[in-house]
């Protein structure tokens, strides 16, 4: 009887800690949207998110600048970064000999495990000049961001994608090989559309990294709440927005702030839906390959 | 027979490209490693890592922030450990793949993707204002430990599955109860998976400092106690960094982090995999 209750109690007590996930989730949801939300109603709902004044002295609340400067940074990180992790991970999963990848992965781990602060100093120590020097202007750009991003993106995109390459059942490789295609023709016509789905749910979560990613960015964008009108402009992302004001800002400018971070939890909520599409798909086609 | 390039030809060149691809990742890091522990290895000596900053850290050491970055990750790993590796048990062992395993998921899911200055946003209304804990090293640690649960509770989850079910049947044919299964079989043969999941939630911590910055109050004294305000080690080089106040003590600090993340990459790729042979007897 007493180990029956003991029993019940450490079952109840698991699920508790099993449903923290949930709670904590809803108030991060609960607290930003109640500090964010009376700065959108008071600004208007589409005044705030495709205005294209941020004032806060002013009283000008709108984000888009920092909407376009966000994207602007995260599209041009993945140009660069997708094409080498792609590669990358194909050399991984399919080309290189075991010593070799033995090295490659704590390479790709420690590059996750570096602090985005330290690539933000890298960047404003080492990236800054050179930009400066090519290009002109200050340095401290969206294509100076996007070049830091890109570093920090790609262990992400290489170990899930390399995931999905691994993951490709063995026939596949075989039959193609055995009606006499090389490798590379298997890599491009068999093994690697099947991984499609796994890869896109790489690119998607390096892009969530990017999008979310702060400090670093703000080390080396420039941080002009501006429409950039060229890759070498300055800007300010969404994130950098927050570290930035918050430090200072009250009333209905601090609750502004939150408004903006309402805005990339939308954004990163739309970006987590479409990888659980892929990844669903994922496991469908690669139980349908095995039946 | 417009093929300008032969398949074989094809072979070789694409050989080569991944060869490449491989070869300048192993670069990038070397460049960014290299050059940030060449720059402050110099200044990275005892006196450094033991005495205070002097004059807002342009001179001086790092020894608080060495401290607060303790506090704030123990805190992190005592909190989100327990919550993380119970969750994992009972999604895997004490229950079946309906909605509430659901929501769990896309609870930790989203958990796992929200920016970290989202989570310095809601640090700062909950901990700080709304709870009135003040900016201090104990809310930073609750910022971290939330940061760092989905990343402890999927490894253990990935973890706990690949104990292989006839473990679990043995311990309950030999009369075990469900409790004495998990936590005499199961974790321990989970425990190599457990431990990186922990010790990766820990880096996640550690190297953290968005998600910080308007939470532990930045203070650079020596912290007396974890209600203290304190600056742990990113936060510290971002402000040295950005306010322009020292650059080699900058340095410093960033070679004192990148050693950590070595450190801790080496730790999970020897120690963990060689206890996981002797565990699962691969």
């Amino acid at each position: 009887m007493k180990d029956n209750i003991e029993e019940f109690l450490i079952e109840k007590g698991l699920l508790i800690t099993a449903l923290s996930s949930i709670v904590i989730i809803l108030l991060i949801i609960i607290f930003i949207f109640t500090e964010g939300l009376p700065s959108i109603e008071s600004v208007g709902f589409f005044k705030f998110i495709f205005g294209s004044t941020w004032d806060p002295s002013s009283g000008e609340y709108g984000v888009l600048p920092m909407i376009v400067g966000s994207l602007g940074i995260t599209g041009l990180a993945l140009l660069f970064s997708v094409p080498l992790s792609l590669l990358c991970a194909i050399f991984m999963a399919e080309i290189a000999p075991k010593t070799v990848r033995k090295i490659l992965k704590p390479v790709i781990e420690t590059l996750a495990g570096i602090p985005s602060v330290v690539y933000g100093f890298f960047g404003l120590i080492v990236l800054v000049p050179i930009m400066r020097v090519q290009f002109g202007g200050t340095g401290f750009s969206m294509l100076t961001a996007s070049i830091i991003l890109t570093v920090m993106i790609l262990p992400t995109i290489i170990s899930v994608s390399e995931d999905a390459l691994r993951s490709i059942p063995h026939e596949y490789k075989e039959a193609s090989l055995a009606v006499g295609a090389t490798h590379w023709q298997t890599i491009k016509n068999v093994i690697f559309p099947a991984a499609i789905p796994g890869i896109i749910t790489a690119i998607i979560l390096g892009m969530g990294r990017a999008i979310g990613e702060t400090l670093a960015v703000i080390m080396v964008a420039g941080n002009v709440a501006q429409f950039p009108n060229s890759i070498l402009d300055p800007v300010r992302a969404l994130t950098s927005n927050i570290a930035i004001e918050m430090g200072y800002a009250t009333g209905i400018h601090y609750s502004a702030l939150f408004g903006t971070a309402i805005v990339l939890f939308i954004i990163i909520m739309i970006l987590l839906v479409v990888a659980n599409y892929f990844h669903y798909k994922k496991k469908v086609t690669i139980g349908g390959g095995y039946l | 027979m417009n093929r300008i390039i032969s398949p074989k030809k094809a072979q070789k060149i694409m050989k080569s490209v991944f060869w490449a691809s491989g070869i300048i990742t192993v670069i990038i890091l070397l460049i960014i490693i290299g050059y940030i522990l060449f720059k402050g290895l110099p200044v990275v000596n005892l006196e450094f890592l033991l005495a205070d900053p002097i004059d807002s850290g342009k001179s001086g050491g790092i020894a608080p922030m060495i401290v607060s970055t303790i506090i704030v990750t123990v805190i992190a790993v005592l909190v989100a450990a327990p919550l993380g590796v119970g969750a994992a048990v009972f999604i895997e062992e004490y229950t079946k793949e309906n909605i509430i395993v659901k929501l769990i998921r896309f609870g930790s899911e989203t958990l796992a993707s929200i920016p970290s200055i989202v989570f310095g946003l809601f640090g700062l209304a909950f901990f700080v204002v709304f709870l009135g804990m003040g900016w201090s090293l104990f809310s930073g640690g609750l910022v971290l430990a939330f940061m760092a649960l989905p990343t402890i509770l999927q490894v253990s989850e990935v973890s706990i599955s690949a104990v292989p079910k006839s473990y679990a049947e043995g311990s309950l044919a030999l009369g075990g109860s469900k409790w004495q299964t998990v936590y005499r079989v199961i974790l321990p043969a989970a425990i190599p998976g457990i431990t990186t999941g922990i010790i990766l939630g820990m880096a996640r911590a550690m190297s953290e400092a968005a998600a910080i910055l308007f939470v532990v109050g930045s203070a650079l004294a020596m912290p007396l106690s974890i209600f203290d305000p304190g600056r742990p080690l990113p936060l510290h080089l971002y402000v040295l960094a950005t306010e322009g106040i020292s650059l080699d003590n900058a340095y410093g600090t960033a070679a004192v982090l990148v050693l950590l993340v070595l450190i801790i990459t080496v730790v999970t790729n020897t120690v963990v995999e060689r206890y996981s042979k002797k565990m699962m007897g691969r």
